[in-house]
């Protein structure tokens, strides 16, 4: 191509992706960046380490300082899972973003075609992905432990893992974008994000605890769920939403 | 004829500092310019403007007909800063791999194969990248940076800690990206090898354009010319 020609193409020499093409292009670059991110966490072992013994740890020592066998402990034992799962996110929030900061990988990132939608749709599949591990070990570790039946509702319970996982996963990500170039980002990011996850970590806790028992959902119990599918898009449109605001500027 | 970079009165401010103070500049399409200047003179600023990777507050900026930061500018757009850019913990393939991914590159691994070819890492592909010595990760990075045919090159004082295989190496890929019509704008206290490159210089000081113009026989015999000519402290 010369550079006359080059020239003449300025306007319009990548079609423009609009819509359904577009969407597609961010999804399978999120796709891309959640699968690098797994693969160097699979090799390096850095947040799943961490958060997993500190899941297993403190649920263990809990099943020392309470009787597992009585029923105010089963109670409290949705509870007690969420605030596990939300603190052991946060281990892997951390890591999401501080990941780019060596050799300014970051800067390849945001100067390549990813766009920062994507990028921060990628982080939030990647630490979703790996909190979805850490809880099905503390979920072994619970069942042992606390003498807890909690698989008699699988799907229910399935779902609102899955549902409130992601919540945490998109607010981790958008606020580990938020913090990842400040000195003090390990304090900062905790701080920031466990007031947001109020609203999140009640409606999972009541629906878990209820799906501990035998008695199928009530429609008063259902509303947790939607406030968790709220909470879900709300997080994720946000994130989709600022993801060039914050990263960049 | 649209240029390919355009900058007009760019303000960039660090708090109370500014660190590009009315800077107005132009690149002609299928050109290469050198950005010289002494440290903290702020081309390191100006390059990342251009990337679209820190925000400016007065002025335009036109990458390629577009903001910086578009879709249609990034996907053209080949930087390389001061970081190499890519993962320790990964081989210099899936690096590769990854990048060409995401820049969407067709027939993506006869592109990376031939890409560990050029740069000469195939023999340690498959090798994590934090066991590299410099050089080879400078090799990888040079290939990241290239591996999508980028129409724009946007390179952050490429030739620092290069040994002489990898000098040789950028200056053909640069050579060679001209070739095919490809814009380059490079910051470089090199002068020698950025004169042997360049069509076009900028010289910058303090954050303003002291010279633009054309590379001249002169500057290319005599590379600290500019210097002695256009800036304060050459003058004094």
């Amino acid at each position: 191509m010369t550079p006359d020609s080059y020239t003449a193409s300025i306007p319009n020499w990548v079609p423009r992706e609009r819509g359904l093409a577009s969407s597609m292009r961010t999804l399978r670059q999120a796709l891309s960046v959640a699968r690098k991110d797994l693969a160097i966490e699979f090799r390096t072992k850095e947040s799943l380490n961490a958060a997993g013994a500190f899941a297993i740890v403190i649920l263990l020592l809990f099943s020392f300082a309470f009787d597992p066998a009585a029923d105010a402990t089963r109670e409290i034992g949705g509870g007690l899972l969420w605030l596990v799962f939300a603190f052991a996110g946060a281990l892997v929030f951390n890591r999401g973003f501080a990941r780019e900061l060596p050799n300014e990988c970051l800067d390849a990132l945001l100067s390549s075609p990813l766009s920062a939608a994507s990028l921060l749709l990628g982080k939030a599949m990647a630490s979703f992905v790996l909190l979805l591990g850490v809880e099905l070990v503390s979920m072994i570790v619970f069942g042992i432990f606390y003498d807890m039946r909690w698989w008699a509702h699988p799907a229910e319970l399935a779902a609102v893992f899955v549902l409130a996982t992601w919540g945490i996963a998109a607010l981790g990500a958008v606020f580990g974008a938020l913090t990842v170039n400040l000195r003090l980002r390990e304090l900062m990011l905790p701080v920031i994000i466990y007031p947001l996850l109020i609203p999140l970590l009640i409606a999972a806790i009541e629906l878990t605890n209820a799906l501990f028992g035998t008695q199928p959902l009530t429609p008063d119990q259902l509303l947790w769920g939607r406030v968790l599918v709220v909470f879900d898009i709300v997080f994720t449109a946000l994130a989709f939403g600022l993801a060039e605001t914050i990263l960049v500027n | 004829m649209p240029d390919a970079i355009v900058l007009d009165q760019v303000w960039k401010f660090y708090g109370d500092y500014a660190a590009l103070r009315d800077y107005t500049l132009s690149v002609a399409p299928g050109s290469c310019c050198a950005l010289l200047g002494r440290n903290g003179a702020g081309k390191t600023t100006l390059l990342r403007i251009l990337a679209g990777l820190t925000p400016f507050q007065r002025g335009t900026v036109r990458v390629l007909g577009e903001k910086p930061r578009s879709d249609l500018a990034r996907r053209e757009l080949g930087f390389l800063g001061h970081g190499i850019g890519v993962y320790e913990d990964l081989s210099a393939r899936e690096n590769l791999e990854f990048f060409a991914r995401v820049a969407s590159v067709r027939d993506r691994k006869r592109v990376v194969d031939a890409w560990l070819e050029r740069v000469g890492l195939m023999r340690v592909a498959t090798m994590p990248v934090r066991q590299f010595s410099r050089g080879m990760r400078q090799r990888v990075a040079l290939a990241r940076t290239f591996l999508h045919t980028p129409k724009l090159l946007i390179l952050d004082e490429p030739f620092t800690s290069l040994d002489d295989r990898a000098i040789a190496m950028l200056s053909e890929l640069l050579t060679e990206a001209r070739g095919r019509g490809a814009t380059i704008v490079l910051s470089t206290h090199q002068l020698r090898e950025a004169m042997a490159i360049a069509s076009h210089v900028a010289l910058i000081e303090n954050g303003r354009l002291r010279y633009a113009g054309e590379r001249t026989e002169e500057m290319l015999n005599d590379p600290g010319l500019l210097y002695r000519l256009h800036t304060e402290l050459g003058a004094a």
